[in-house]
């Protein structure tokens, strides 16, 4: 993830066998799964399922207790991995650095990894700021944001990087409708522009079914059915069908 | 308690390895290095300066009344220049600074700053634990000695100012002179140059393990401060006795 950013392209990710227990307490339960490049593949499921302890490991946050995660047939595991692919991860919270403004948070890799001169970095700040929109933020501080715009902010940390690979934790979680909608809007075009693969988690069926190539349903560190957003929605399973139908009816 | 000190020695070496490039890290290096100077300076200097007269009531009428004023400046200087302001800083520190550094790495661990930095492949160790523990190294070696020269100053001030001493700044500094020299405060500026490594390590390595909420960040502090100042204690009779021989 060092090098010079070039012209992007998605990569795969295999999950095989993927088992992990957190004191003693089994959470991902020998996972299989494929993502193939440049598509944006959902994962959804309740609270507790294992959604976000999964997104971890395919990013290397956590090691697996047994099985392998594969980025274009590589282990996660090897330390080249992080220097040959770019990886990018938006985090339910955004996860940015409080102590730095926006612009220095968008700008932070190209900064660190000095991979532009510091003139140029504004202008990529600038105007990956200008993409999610929120142009002219770069002098704010975090806190003074809302959580809708941390999140953006977040995705334009992610753009910087010029991703292959892009993982969503949560991405419209605490948001409202309308912020929801950019937020799914931006995932989708970012696929279309520089066609990278998309990971997503969420348990909210509105962006798993608008935005997605294709929809995994994770129960209790399992999965239980993959396929396309219409496949996923006639499978024929109870808790699949309980919580893709849940509504809420007052008596 | 192995565990945290096998993880310590590894982060050590870590930062030992990673200290080439501090130069990138310069601009952080200074802002901590400006935080530790602003928010200790004032605290140090009465410190010192009130230990410096402490010391002076404590042997000085006892040592005038034997008929051993002339080693009043001595005693005073020696003991504030190798022990107490090499460990009295460092406490000091220890709980103004590296409270402050275990609480900001802890946050940024818990709210999931540091996981985006190592996603953005940065490591934590380059970006957070090098800048501040080359600035601690730097800065509390340079407090000690201010502390050395305000602890004297405030003996040679409560030794002229106590009737029951009554040695003059000029004859406190004469027979200081005399007994202390240049290897005693490199001795005790040593001592704190160590102790500043304790302190950053512990301190850094506390936040990086933080789990949980604002309770862990809590727990992270006090363990921080605790376990500085133990280890700043035990090394401290371990480098006596060796700095001795």
């Amino acid at each position: 993830m060092n090098g010079e950013p070039s012209t992007p392209r998605g990569v795969s990710v295999q999950v095989r066998g993927l088992r992990k227990s957190f004191h003693g307490m089994p959470v991902l339960k020998g996972l299989d799964l494929d993502v193939k490049p440049g598509e944006i593949f959902v994962l959804m499921g309740p609270s507790g399922s294992g959604k976000s302890v999964l997104l971890k490991h395919v990013i290397g946050l956590e090691e697996p207790d047994e099985g392998t995660i594969l980025i274009d047939g590589q282990s996660i595991q090897s330390p080249e991995v992080m220097d040959h692919y770019r990886l990018a991860m938006v985090f339910q919270s955004g996860a940015l650095l409080n102590s730095l403004t926006v612009g220095e948070n968008v700008g932070l890799y190209l900064a660190e990894h000095r991979l532009k001169p510091p003139e140029e970095i504004a202008r990529i700040v600038a105007a990956n700021l200008e993409v999610v929109g929120l142009k002219d933020t770069e002098d704010k501080m975090p806190n003074e944001l809302s959580g809708g715009m941390k999140k953006r902010v977040a995705i334009a940390r992610a753009l910087v990087i010029e991703p292959q690979l892009i993982l969503y934790d949560e991405p419209t979680s605490e948001l409202d409708p309308v912020s929801s909608v950019i937020i799914a809007e931006e995932i989708v075009k970012l696929n279309e522009r520089i066609h990278v693969t998309s990971l997503v988690v969420s348990h909210d069926r509105d962006l798993a079914f608008g935005v997605a190539d294709r929809v995994a349903v994770i129960h209790d560190g399992e999965i239980l059915t993959v396929g396309t957003p219409e496949e996923v929605k006639r499978f024929n399973h109870p808790f699949v069908r309980e919580f893709l139908n849940a509504r809420f009816q007052r008596e | 308690m192995f565990q945290n000190i096998g993880e310590m020695v590894i982060l050590l070496w870590r930062t030992l390895l990673a200290l080439p490039l501090t130069w990138r890290q310069r601009l952080k290096v200074f802002d901590q290095f400006f935080e530790i100077g602003n928010a200790s300076l004032l605290m140090v200097c009465i410190l010192s300066f009130f230990i410096g007269g402490v010391i002076a009531l404590q042997t000085g009428p006892v040592l005038v009344e034997r008929g051993l004023a002339n080693a009043v400046g001595g005693v005073v200087g020696i003991s504030i220049c190798k022990e107490l302001a090499p460990v009295m800083m460092s406490i000091l520190i220890a709980g103004r600074i590296g409270s402050a550094m275990a609480a900001e790495i802890g946050s940024m661990r818990v709210y999931q700053e540091i996981d985006a930095l190592r996603t953005m492949n940065i490591s934590p160790i380059h970006y957070l634990v090098v800048p501040r523990l080359v600035a601690i190294a730097v800065a509390l070696p340079l407090l000690v000695i201010f502390a050395i020269l305000v602890g004297w100053l405030g003996g040679a001030f409560v030794s002229s100012a106590n009737p029951r001493i009554d040695i003059s700044f000029a004859a406190f500094f004469t027979t200081l002179r005399d007994v202390v020299q240049i290897k005693d405060v490199v001795n005790g500026v040593f001592k704190s140059f160590i102790f500043a490594w304790v302190i950053g390590i512990v301190s850094c390595h506390q936040g990086l393990i933080t789990i949980g909420g604002p309770r862990g960040i809590g727990r992270s502090v006090t363990k921080a401060v605790v376990n500085s100042i133990v280890l700043i204690v035990i090394l401290d009779y371990i480098l006596t006795r060796v700095l001795l021989r």
